[in-house]
């Protein structure tokens, strides 16, 4: 279907839910109420590396209104295995171990205990009355630091796997893997300019406004019921499940809304632990967590060390490409670093290339997936490296980028061959923008540009559709709406049907209620659930069908179906016509997709900015910022716009203020919104989009996916424009005033 | 409405845990998010730095008193229609505060709409759609009254 033929993608319908949330009544997870509720609260400990000698929960459990304590001792003994949940082989007990901590804490902030009483007063004051004993051990808290020799060792029994095997060698060091391509040493040999610099990137939180909670009840059947605020109630069931060694099909989860999410409401915290907490009470207990506890005791997103050294000859072609990433994973093995190495290259059509990537544990919350997980951080290197080259060879900083970019056919150096991309077009339309083109007056102001990828997923959607006598659908579907996807979801429903996209009616629902749905993540639902949605609408036109011939008494065959109208010959009726017919002709009827797409499409996305340097105080002043994003096609574009601006926004934050500020002996010292400074509406101009779109042939209506990519360019567009306003490479972040000073102090010595 | 609390129930615990009115939400409880704005006696607070016991006697105004019957108000209707929502838990506190100030000035600029609204976070949108919903809202506002 081209563009023009369309009537529902493309447009701005109000969002279906939107009433619920702009007058209070729609229900997140902290707002479950139910009768006999317990209110529970999660000791955690002080220590970033510590033994546990001792747990005594005796005093606590005597106190009143306190109707049940649990530790990680209260998990089932089930013997080692390794688990899937989707991110690949997890070792069950880290899995159990990062919930409640079992023999050694490995951050401050680790869950110990947790205590179910009357009121969540009660439950804090009861806290105070479980008495730890630790032994205090050496931490280490950075990649570099946790990678010596000599560094503490989290985990007795890590086996550093290195190019897939495993060495027999313990560290802190999970995984050393490598991609190459072409001849490296050959690829420089060819350069005329070469650049190498190092970088730092601070731990960063994905900063979801709504803090984790979850309720459980242990039910008198046997079946665990939850309810809570997560971007995949599957992944929570499943991982629940195999917790608590239960079949999935004992555990249901209702998805409440979701404050926000970025990646960061993907693993589970406190749903296990309400959990044994219920079955120990005999009574349902929520959870929810206070601000300090979603920074000390959540998945915030690597921090790294990154080196890159790039080369190229005069006439702007890129010949070599040489990246070393070191990510901190927190506690547990898994920082990400694998898509931080396959992205940071990603825009390039490059020949000769080795990237090494390094899995690396410290005495840090075990971090989790934060939008574009692992590509912000390598893009702030490359992009900052690809610049400097572009100044060397003196070029426009788009020019080079576009001799260089990726297109169908590129192969990466992790191995896959492009298909369809609009890297190119992203440039094109970054030098096109009256933003690149306006001049920029005035001392101490410059402009920066990047660009960056991501890969979008695709993985198993489930969805139903159900007519209503009134001509209006029933959608039901099992993915968490974080941003408006019940609407672009709904909206390719309609889009087939041919009606409007408010005769749709999305609900999501839980874990009994629908087939298998992946969690709200990697830019997938309005690419997988949407194509879900197509095929269920597809379904139901095909049932349809079926039903005018009934009612014309022809062949199914001969009945065609265009924007909602059903013709046989001279004979017409409109959906909502059949529709109030469906009794007469067979009964209701209902259509079913269920998708496991492969033709994901990725994402490229530029940024350009304008910045101020205050040279007095090293204040970032954002002038103007201007976020371009391929995202194949806007099925809602006033939400792909939301998701551009949003995605800036987290990564302006990133870049300039935010950090996790902790002290040497691992605590995080700015663990409020006071301090952990996040961008507020003063800091920020209006943030323009240009959205591309250049349809992924893989999705029936061309839709590649939006939430990401737009994340990764801007530090490293900030950075490049900080240089142009201040004559300092900065490399690290945050480029915060302190660290500006500090660069512009060192070059004027 | 008469209701009892424990001296130490915030306002935001009366109003979520005793009252059941849980559209004000709860984001840091500490005054840095703007998640529990409410209105007392027509003057913008955090509902999480006051004490239950404080509100004896005043007129508190939650995001579930801001439509006019079954109408949405102005402001409620200009986040629909720039999409100036995305997740949703931040705006009943950009609404409250956002009719606040549209109560007060009728033609706030882009500048003093981001300044009265800078006590409100929000990690979705950027801000971009909500500043323009309150512009379009006063602008509406400003059309009613004349």
């Amino acid at each position: 279907m081209s563009t023009a033929e369309m009537t529902v993608v493309g447009t701005r319908p109000i969002r279906h839910d939107g009433a619920d949330k702009v007058t209070g009544r729609a229900l997140y997870g902290a707002d479950v109420q139910m009768a006999g509720l317990l209110h529970g609260a999660v000791l955690r400990s002080p220590h970033a590396h510590a033994r546990i000698l001792r747990i005594d929960t005796s005093k606590a459990e005597a106190l009143e209104g306190v109707l049940a304590v649990v530790t990680g001792a209260d998990f089932p003994d089930s013997p080692e295995r390794l688990v899937d949940l989707g991110e690949g082989d997890t070792p069950l007990s880290y899995i159990r171990g990062n919930v409640l901590a079992r023999g050694k804490t490995l951050y401050k902030g680790h869950a110990v205990a947790a205590v179910a009483a009357t009121s969540a007063h009660v439950a804090e004051d009861a806290l105070d009355l479980i008495e730890v004993d630790y032994e205090v051990l050496p931490c280490v808290l950075t990649a570099p630091e946790a990678m010596r020799e000599d560094a503490p060792i989290l985990h007795e029994d890590l086996v550093t796997k290195e190019f897939g095997e495993k060495t027999g060698r313990v560290s802190n060091v999970a995984e050393h893997f490598r991609y190459s391509m072409g001849d490296l040493e050959k690829g420089f040999a060819e350069a005329d300019v070469i650049v190498e610099r190092e970088f730092h990137t601070a731990t960063v939180h994905q900063g979801y406004i709504e803090p984790q909670n979850a309720t459980a009840l242990w039910n008198n059947d046997g079946r665990v019921l939850i309810w809570c605020s997560t971007q995949g109630a599957f992944t929570v069931r499943d991982t629940v499940a195999c917790m608590l060694d239960l079949p999935v099909s004992q555990v249901r989860v209702t998805p409440m809304e979701i404050g926000g999410g970025f990646g960061g409401k993907i693993p589970v915290y406190l749903e296990p632990v309400a959990a044994l907490l219920s079955r120990k009470s005999g009574r349902p207990v929520k959870l929810v967590m206070s601000r300090r506890e979603v920074f000390e005791g959540t998945g915030p997103t690597p921090g790294s060390y990154i080196k890159v050294k790039m080369g190229a000859r005069r006439d702007g072609r890129i010949t070599a490409a040489q990246g070393y990433l070191a990510y901190e994973a927190g506690a547990y093995p898994g920082a990400m670093v694998g898509p931080g190495a396959m992205c940071i290259f990603a825009a390039y059509d490059l020949a000769n290339v080795v990237i090494d990537g390094f899995d690396v544990v410290v005495n840090k919350p075990s971090t989790a997936a934060y939008r574009a997980p692992g590509a912000t951080n390598a893009a702030f290197a490359a992009e900052s490296v690809v610049d400097e080259l572009a100044e060397k060879l003196g070029l426009d900083p788009l020019e080079l980028r576009l001799r260089n970019a990726a297109k169908e056919g590129t192969r990466r150096a992790d191995g896959p061959k492009y298909r369809r991309i609009g890297c190119v077009e992203v440039i094109q339309a970054m030098r096109n923008h009256p933003h690149y083109k306006a001049p920029l007056p005035g001392p101490n102001r410059g402009r920066g540009v990047a660009i960056g990828f991501w890969f979008n997923v695709g993985l198993p959607s489930s969805c139903s559709l159900s007519v209503n006598a009134d001509g209006t659908v029933n959608l039901v579907e099992g993915s968490t709406d974080i941003g408006g996807t019940r609407t672009s979801v709904a909206m390719q429903a309609a889009e087939v049907l041919g009606i409007p996209a408010e005769s749709v009616r999305p609900t999501v629902v839980d874990t009994d209620s629908v087939g298998y749905t992946a969690v709200t993540g990697g830019s997938r639902v309005t690419f997988a659930t949407g194509w879900a949605a197509y095929e269920a609408a597809q379904d139901v036109l095909r049932q349809m069908k079926e039903r005018a011939a009934k009612l014309w008494e022809t062949d199914a065959a001969a009945v065609e179906v265009s924007r909602g109208v059903f013709r046989a010959g001279e004979r017409s009726m409109t959906f909502q016509e059949l529709a109030a017919r469906l009794g007469e002709t067979g009964g209701p009827v209902v259509g079913r997709g269920a998708v496991n797409p492969r033709g994901v499409g990725g994402s490229f996305s530029g940024a350009i900015a304008d910045v101020e340097v205050d040279p007095e105080t090293g204040k970032v002043t954002v002038l103007r910022f201007t976020s371009v994003q391929d995202v194949g096609r806007a099925i809602h574009p006033a939400y792909v716009e939301g998701q551009m601006q949003g995605g800036s926004v987290q990564g302006i934050g990133w870049a300039l203020n935010e950090e996790y500020y902790m002290s040497a002996d691992g605590a995080m010292l700015n663990s409020s919104l006071l301090d952990y400074r996040m961008p507020t509406s003063l800091d920020l101009p209006m943030i323009d989009t240009a959205i591309v779109e250049v349809p992924n042939p893989g999705h029936p209506f061309g839709v590649r996916g939006v939430g990401e990519a737009n994340i990764v360019p801007p530090p490293a567009a900030l950075a490049n424009a900080i240089y142009r306003a201040a004559g300092v490479r900065m490399d690290r972040l945050p480029m915060n005033p302190p660290a500006i000073m500090e660069a512009i102090w060192k070059q004027r010595d | 409405m008469e209701f009892l609390c424990e001296p130490r129930q915030s306002l935001l615990e009366c109003l979520r845990d005793v009252i059941g009115l849980t559209g004000t939400k709860e984001g840091c409880n500490d005054g840095n998010c703007g998640a529990c704005t409410v209105l007392m006696d027509g003057r913008i607070v955090n509902s999480c730095l006051v004490l239950g016991v404080e509100a004896q006697g005043a007129q508190i105004t939650t995001v579930e008193g801001i439509a006019r019957g079954n109408q949405l108000h102005p402001v409620q209707q200009a986040f629909l229609q720039n999409a100036a929502l995305q997740c949703g838990f931040c705006t009943p506190g950009f609404i409250v505060a956002a009719k606040a100030l549209l109560d007060q000035e009728p033609a706030p600029s882009e500048e003093r709409i981001r300044l009265w609204l800078a006590n409100n976070l929000c990690r979705c949108t950027g801000y971009d759609k909500i500043v323009r919903a309150v512009e379009q809202a006063a602008q509406e506002l400003r059309e009613v009254k004349a």
